[in-house]
């Protein structure tokens, strides 16, 4: 770095560099499983204030994003995939992000605490928690289950907006819950398992590298039966349906069976046809959860015509 | 002397992230003016949310 540095144009950070900050490719996940889990909430909510929560839901999301790159900051820098964030690349200051996300927490659990209720407030406090303390600065970098707990946070959205119109926890807003977290694991193990990253070079302990690839196709089937149990079971509930579950039957037997595929194949059945199957059944995970939710929604809008629900 | 610059460089570069702010933060005014329309509108105990109040348990039944 030379004096001049901090005069060099280029390198300003711009308004776009402190939005990178909120990571907004997480938050279109956080915001459609916050919108469905608001909107089947029994009750209803003042259009305005269910639009106002999601979006603080988002802003919190955000905020922890900015606290996970400004403590992730010497790991980001080492990674391809990361090195281009903000700080890393020296546009950001690693304090501004800091004093961001903090400001963008306590603001958006206070306006969210302030629009509904303090359960809302307070589960969006505990995801930021947990994701930024729990996730990212305890076991991110000592444990090989990180995917695991990194996905309960990517998992509450959907209770948070539940709790914005019920100010409850229940039955169903855990099974949400549920279904987001016992999915992360096969879907990122999936990917783990035919894209090279270079998280070892990082210190960050990933499955693949730890326990190796056998392992990984374990753990990836074991995950997918105990999703397929969520997602059925979640069909019961009172936000379930026939509709629902003729799809989610259908969509769970597929990805298990997608599982057995991957579980029986060696790495070298997988290098042969350059991961096919892996690839495919990472494709189908993200569709497997958006239709999920969005069946959620169908049975709630055929409701009023009588057809939805049990 | 230097002569005075109606605008320093610096205004220029952050411009964007001036501009940005200043957008985030006439939306903020926005939906705290929304969240307090909608909000005191639907409140039974006042005068404006008690007539919507009304309007609900007539839609309930």
């Amino acid at each position: 770095m030379t004096d001049t540095s901090i005069l060099d144009q280029d390198r300003d950070a711009g308004f776009g560099d402190y939005v990178a900050l909120l990571k907004p490719r997480v938050m279109s996940l956080v915001v459609f499983t916050a919108f469905v889990g608001l909107l089947v909430a029994p009750g209803g909510i003042n259009p305005f204030v269910g639009l106002c929560a999601i979006l603080f839901i988002a802003v919190g999301g955000g905020a922890s994003g900015a606290l996970n790159m400004w403590w992730d900051a010497d790991i980001d820098a080492k990674m391809r995939r990361t090195q281009g964030r903000p700080i890393p690349t020296g546009r950001v200051r690693p304090e501004e992000a800091l004093g961001l996300g903090v400001a963008l927490t306590g603001f958006s659990v206070v306006m969210l605490f302030l629009a509904t209720n303090w359960v809302a407030g307070g589960l969006l406090a505990f995801t930021i928690f947990f994701y930024v303390v729990i996730y990212t600065m305890w076991l991110k970098r000592w444990t090989p289950q990180n995917i695991v707990i990194g996905g309960a946070a990517g998992a509450f959205p959907p209770m948070i907006g539940w709790a914005a119109v019920t100010g409850d926890i229940t039955i169903e807003s855990i099974l949400m819950f549920a279904l987001t977290f016992a999915w992360t694991p096969p879907h990122f193990w999936s990917l783990a398992l035919f894209v090279k990253s270079d998280y070892a070079k990082a210190d960050v302990p990933m499955l693949t590298v730890t326990h190796g690839r056998r392992a990984t196709r374990n753990h990836i089937l074991a995950y997918t039966i105990v999703l397929a149990g969520v997602a059925l079971g979640l069909g019961l509930t009172s936000i379930g349906g026939p509709a629902y579950m003729a799809v989610a039957a259908v969509l769970n037997l597929w990805f298990i069976k997608g599982a057995i595929s991957i579980w029986r194949r060696t790495d070298a059945d997988s290098d042969a046809d350059s991961h096919l199957v892996e690839r495919k059944f990472f494709k189908f995970s993200l569709f497997y959860l958006f239709i999920h939710f969005g069946m959620l929604l169908v049975e709630h809008s055929l409701a009023p015509y009588g057809l939805g629900g049990w | 002397m230097d002569k005075i610059r109606a605008t320093h460089e610096l205004h220029q570069r952050r411009l964007s992230r001036n501009v940005g702010l200043g957008i985030v933060l006439v939306l903020f005014i926005g939906i705290v003016y929304g969240l307090t329309i909608a909000k005191v509108g639907t409140d039974p105990n006042d005068e404006l949310g008690a007539e919507w109040a009304a309007g609900q348990e007539r839609a309930a039944k």
